[in-house]
């Protein structure tokens, strides 16, 4: 389809989103990444069963820690779709980038910044 | 024949399948994992058939091209099948194990062999055509590729409408294709093919609506098929999954699907019942709601045929829940409104009022018929055809035909759905491994492979290689300022670019690359590792280098074609994820995919119909088999029935066939046998066994288990079973008729659905109005003068069962419907038996005396919760086994090595549970035609040295592998784990790490990416 998306999306691969790790996550955060958002199969369609499920909760628990830290909990996002729903993936790119713009540069990246 | 003939008979180890959908994909699979080698014939410029036109499948709501396109992956990818497209049969002859078989290609216009199949061609030509993959809803060039993922990828050239055959000049796709692969000479080439079996699957035909044209297709733009509804509804289709009529491209709300357009009527269609469209209307209706709430979905049909495995489960939530409203009426016009483009359609509703009412969008559900050229098809491969144009089959082999070695498969034998297609898939694939079973593995390609080379002393040497692909990458990203940048990256000792990557001339200069640098990590930054991946790490193989010492990075999908219109950005991004792709490579380390030895033997829970017939399959195939059963003597449930609908004589083939497993050399029959234990993994269990009487225990070693566990009929306890000896089953119907004959029966009432359909048993029980009916005609042949009335609420005489139902009609056979609310009433009192019940139509209530009342009680599958539970096997609800996939695994269980066949799946025929039972020998054939099996490399595992024993891995697993060993951590058997990761995700001590997938391979990914970014 070609559909077009915002080029500072970029995906890593896992087997599995049952396979992100919090750790993996905060690593971005730390290393000055805006956002990170992690797409699964549908709820009920994982095929290795429920690893989309389990990585929601890690999401979720991935949020409260960059709440703690003042990072801001929004930047992380879960969104599940079918592999075939491409128009779909392009949705949640651009609200993701939007909702990353609005939010501004991580504010890791900021007190280095002012620190320099 | 002559013993001199018989001793130089030649068996070929090759099999020819004809069709290239998902069944003929299932067989090609099957036979050429099981040692033959396969030649796949399709007409079509693609495989894929059917199924890769639909949108989604239901219950899941799975994506149908999802679900296909690994199978079309794996076909494209198989060393030992062979496809050829474009083809078709002219001729053969020939005997069964030794078949000559002349094929001829079309002319296709460009040379597979240098076509990349980057679409650069496609794009270019000038000429747009109605797309017939998208039912004349869009368009598509002259040269083209049926859908996007077609395979193979290789586009074709449609003569008749390509501008330079017609009017000489234009060749744009010869100007832009960079691998030179257009051919205007083609005249195509036939050549011959020696096989020793050849089975069909070409599937059918569509109905064509414009016959019916009081339903106004073609005529109103609103009305479409269920296939162009299909396309509309498809996220890649026509309007991008956007709900919206082609008159107009308005948004309807009220859209009303049509039934039974050209099936059950033979005025001016088809007889038969296609079987598929009340669900796939069903599953349409859901979807589209899905898709935009604001739809209001009315289904039109005359009876609603849920017969599958938990079908009534999804219409009574397509009803409660998506509030789907089913209207039962036959639409006797479609008119449209002037000046709206509404349709207006005309019915007589249930009570038998005339109503018009007026919808958005009409959807025609339009059945299945055999090709136009059915006979002459026929005629070529030198079978015979039922009344119907489908091929005549046995009762009791349904992928048999009239010429021995010739077998049929798919929805060609009979409309049936995805999962029974995929099933016969198999069972005709085990039908032709017990004809060709000594030739095994005598025309296969073994592949033979280098010493791997030892790289743990080596310093790490990254070779990258950016792709063009043609102009796909090329025109959009700078692929020379890639390449230099890859060059400058830490460990990269060599850098190139390739115009395709994937072609077979730039592949053999990455092998010169390979040994000539010393490298021995690779980076290819070009499109998909899911389609190319297992391409290049051929290559790295066939160099001794380890496969998994490799790395894609997508360039194409991921930066040239969705950033196209910001060129500075997408090669911005490609150098990114070329960083990346570097920064992994460099932390890989070699994998060794284990081999583990498989035990050739298989154990068969089960002696029905179904057990019986899976140990003769594998037997025959000189498998030594174990057949168990619980009772003291073979035959399960079938002993019990006399005939076929067919008048097939069940008593005696089963008596044939527990007279073969009793007698069979390769077979153990161990009667009144319990399974007490269990353990073990695919291709190496052991079972414990009691066998009485005397409860001796056995241990049996075996490679695969069969599931034939069978059921049983339903003992009702409503409308005075068990209280009045008239009130009696349809078996024990069938049992009275057999001993007692008709003679004294004045009246005979049915009633459909006891312990079926209900709260307590939600499900269809499939069987249960083809046996009234069949009863019904039993009794008319022996007293026409015996009244017959059948209550039921749909009638479920699917497929080709629906000529008996018109026959019963005929022959004065009298049908009232009930409602699940509103069931009849028997009294017995002064000696009569009386049903009441209520007429729709009359709108009150009659009254029957009957001289036998006969119950159609459902099918109850038999006890299996301790075996469950000592198997780990997933049981529906109702206690039937659950398959690894709906659609596209029906016979494997969740657990590899584990097979199901029969009742103990779900309700099914006898010819239905012997086609599973067939199916069950292909699977588990794949399994035992191997001396060792390959595991996959990607699997978790624990340092014990980490663990903490806390057990989150084992309650976390989906799979239930990990375990805590005898030194009390936690152990993963590689041989269970399927890779996924989530143990390794959720150990809070970081013991256990996802081969290929560690947390250092994936975070050097993050830290690459995020360079310099504080």
């Amino acid at each position: 389809m070609r559909l077009q998306y915002p080029a500072n999306v970029k995906i890593i691969r896992l087997p599995c989103t049952g396979k992100i790790d919090l750790i993996h996550i905060l690593r971005a955060f730390e290393k000055g990444a805006d956002g990170v958002y992690v797409v699964g199969c549908l709820e009920g369609g994982c095929h290795y069963i429920g690893g989309n499920l389990r990585a929601r909760k890690r999401v979720e628990q991935a949020r409260k820690i960059l709440d703690l830290t003042g990072i801001g909990g929004e930047r992380v996002q879960m969104y599940n779709l079918s592999a075939s729903d491409g128009p779909l993936f392009v949705q949640y790119a651009i609200e993701m980038n939007e909702k990353i713009l609005e939010l501004g540069p991580n504010p890791i990246k900021l007190k280095k910044d002012a620190a320099a | 024949m002559t013993e001199n003939a018989s001793t130089k008979k030649i068996m070929r180890g090759a099999v020819m399948v004809v069709g290239g959908g998902i069944g003929a994909m299932q067989a090609c699979l099957d036979l050429a994992d099981s040692g033959f080698k396969v030649h796949m014939v399709q007409k079509d410029s693609s495989i894929g058939g059917t199924m890769v036109m639909l949108d989604k499948t239901f219950p899941t709501g799975d994506c149908s091209m999802c679900m296909i396109s690994p199978k079309m992956v794996d076909v494209g990818k198989h060393r030992n099948i062979d496809m050829h497209t474009l083809a078709e049969v002219v001729s053969v002859s020939g005997e069964p194990g030794d078949f000559t078989v002349k094929v001829r290609l079309k002319p296709r216009y460009v040379d597979p062999e240098k076509c990349t199949g980057c679409g650069t061609c496609e794009e270019k030509c000038p000429k747009k055509v109605d797309s017939e993959f998208e039912q004349g809803l869009s368009v598509r060039k002259a040269i083209f590729s049926l859908f996007p993922q077609a395979l193979p990828n290789t586009r074709a050239i449609d003569r008749q409408n390509c501008i330079y055959f017609q009017k000489g000049r234009c060749k744009v796709c010869e100007k832009v294709c960079k691998a030179d692969a257009i051919n205007w000479e083609d005249t195509g080439e036939e050549f011959e093919l020696n096989v020793g079996a050849i089975i069909l699957s070409p599937g059918l035909n569509r109905y064509d609506p414009e016959v019916r044209q009081e339903l106004g297709f073609g005529r109103w733009p609103n009305v479409v098929t269920s296939i162009q509804f299909e396309r509309i509804l498809s996220a890649s289709g026509p309007y991008q999954g956007t709900v919206m009529r082609p008159g107009d491209k308005k948004h309807p709300e009220k859209i009303a699907w049509i039934q039974c357009v050209g099936s059950r009527d033979s005025n001016n269609a088809n007889p038969w019942c296609s079987s598929v469209c009340c669900m796939y209307a069903t599953k349409q209706a859901v979807v589209a709601k899905e898709h935009d709430s604001s739809i209001d979905p009315t289904i039109f049909y005359m009876d609603i045929r849920a017969f599958g495995k938990d079908f009534d489960k999804y219409v009574n939530r397509a009803k409660d829940v998506h509030k789907i409203r089913y209207q039962r009426a036959m639409i006797s016009a479609v008119r449209e409104e002037p000046g709206t483009s509404n349709l207006i359609l005309r019915y007589a509703d249930e009570f038998g009022e005339l109503k018009d009412e007026i919808f958005d969008m009409v959807v025609l559900s339009i059945g299945f018929e055999p090709h136009a050229d059915a006979e002459e098809f026929a005629k070529i491969f030198g079978i015979a055809l039922n009344d119907h144009r489908f091929p005549a089959t046995p009762p009791f082999n349904p992928v048999e035909t009239t010429r021995p070695g010739v077998y049929v498969t798919g929805i060609y034998q009979g409309p049936k759905d995805i999962p029974e297609t995929v099933m016969q898939g198999s069972a005709v694939a085990g039908t032709t491994m017990a004809l060709l079973s000594e030739a095994r593995g005598t025309e296969v390609v073994v592949k033979e492979l280098p010493p791997q080379r030892e790289i743990a002393d080596e310093e790490i040497r990254i070779g990258v290689f950016v792709c063009h692909c043609g102009i796909n990458i090329a025109s959009v990203v700078d692929v020379a300022a890639v390449k230099e940048y890859a060059g400058t990256l830490p460990h990269v000792v060599y850098s190139g670019q390739n115009l395709f990557t994937c072609a077979q001339d730039s592949m053999n200069k990455i092998k010169d690359i390979i040994q000539e640098h010393g490298i021995n990590r690779l980076v290819v930054a070009a499109c998909s590792p899911k389609t190319h991946e297992p391409a290049f790490m051929d290559t790295m193989e066939s160099c001794g280098i380890n496969k998994y010492l490799f790395e894609m990075a997508n360039i194409r999908n991921q930066c040239s074609w969705t950033h196209s219109k910001e060129p500075d950005k997408a090669t911005e991004k490609s150098k990114e994820l070329v960083r990346m792709a570097v920064a992994r490579v460099a932390k890989l380390t070699p994998l060794q995919e284990k081999k583990i030895p498989v035990i050739q033997r298989a154990l068969v829970v089960g002696g029905g119909i179904a057990g019986i017939n899976a140990a003769l399959g594998l037997a025959d195939q000189g498998f030594e088999v174990i057949l168990l059963e619980k009772e003291e003597s073979l035959g399960g449930l079938a002993t019990r029935i006399n005939t076929t609908i067919e008048g097939a004589d069940v008593k005696s083939y089963v008596n044939d066939q527990i007279e073969k497993v009793t007698s069979h050399p390769n077979i153990q029959v161990l009667t009144q046998a319990l399974i007490v234990g269990f353990s073990g993994f695919k291709g190496n269990f052991t079972t414990e066994v009691l066998v009485g009487p005397g409860m001796y225990e056995r241990k049996i070693d075996h490679g695969v288990v069969i599931l034939a566990t069978g059921a049983t009929e339903y003992r009702p306890d409503e409308f005075l079973y068990g209280r009045d000896d008239r009130v009696m089953t349809q078996i024990e119907l069938s049992e009275h008729l057999q001993e007692k004959g008709a003679e004294s029966l004045n009246q005979v009432v049915m009633i459909q659905c006891v312990g079926s359909r209900n709260d307590e048993n939600p499900n269809c029980s499939r069987v249960c109005c083809q046996a009234a009916i069949k009863n019904a005609l039993k009794i008319k042949q022996m007293n026409p003068k015996t009244k017959i009335i059948i209550l039921y609420r749909d009638m479920r005489t699917y497929g080709l069962l629906e000529d008996y139902y018109a026959e019963a009609r005929n022959k004065g056979i009298l049908f009232f419907t009930y409602e699940l609310e509103n069931p009849p009433e028997v009294n017995s009192s002064e000696g009569d038996l009386t049903i009441t019940f209520k007429d729709r139509v009359l709108g009150r209530s009659l009254k029957a005396k009957a001289d036998v009342l006969a119950l159609s009680a459902g099918m109850v599958a038999e006890d299996t919760e301790e075996l469950s539970s000592i198997l780990k096997l997933a049981r529906t609800a109702e206690g039937f086994f659950m398959e690894a996939h709906v659609k596209l695994r029906p016979v494997d269980m969740a657990t590899e090595g584990i097979f199901v066949c029969g009742t103990a799946h779900s309700p099914k025929l006898i010819s239905e549970s012997i086609s599973q039972s067939l199916a069950a020998t292909a699977r588990a054939t794949t399994f035992l035609s191997q001396s060792h099996l390959t595991l996959s490399a990607v699997t978790a595992r624990v340092d014990p040295e980490k663990c903490a024993s806390c057990l989150i891995c084992v309650r976390s697993c989906p799979y239930e592998v990990p375990k805590i060993n005898a030194e009390g951590v936690s152990e993963i058997d590689e041989a269970l784990c399927h890779g996924c990761g989530v143990c390794a995700a959720e150990c809070p001590a970081k013991a256990i790490d996802l081969n290929w997938y560690e947390d250092d391979q994936i975070m050097c990914k993050v830290d690459a990416l995020l360079e310099g970014a504080l």
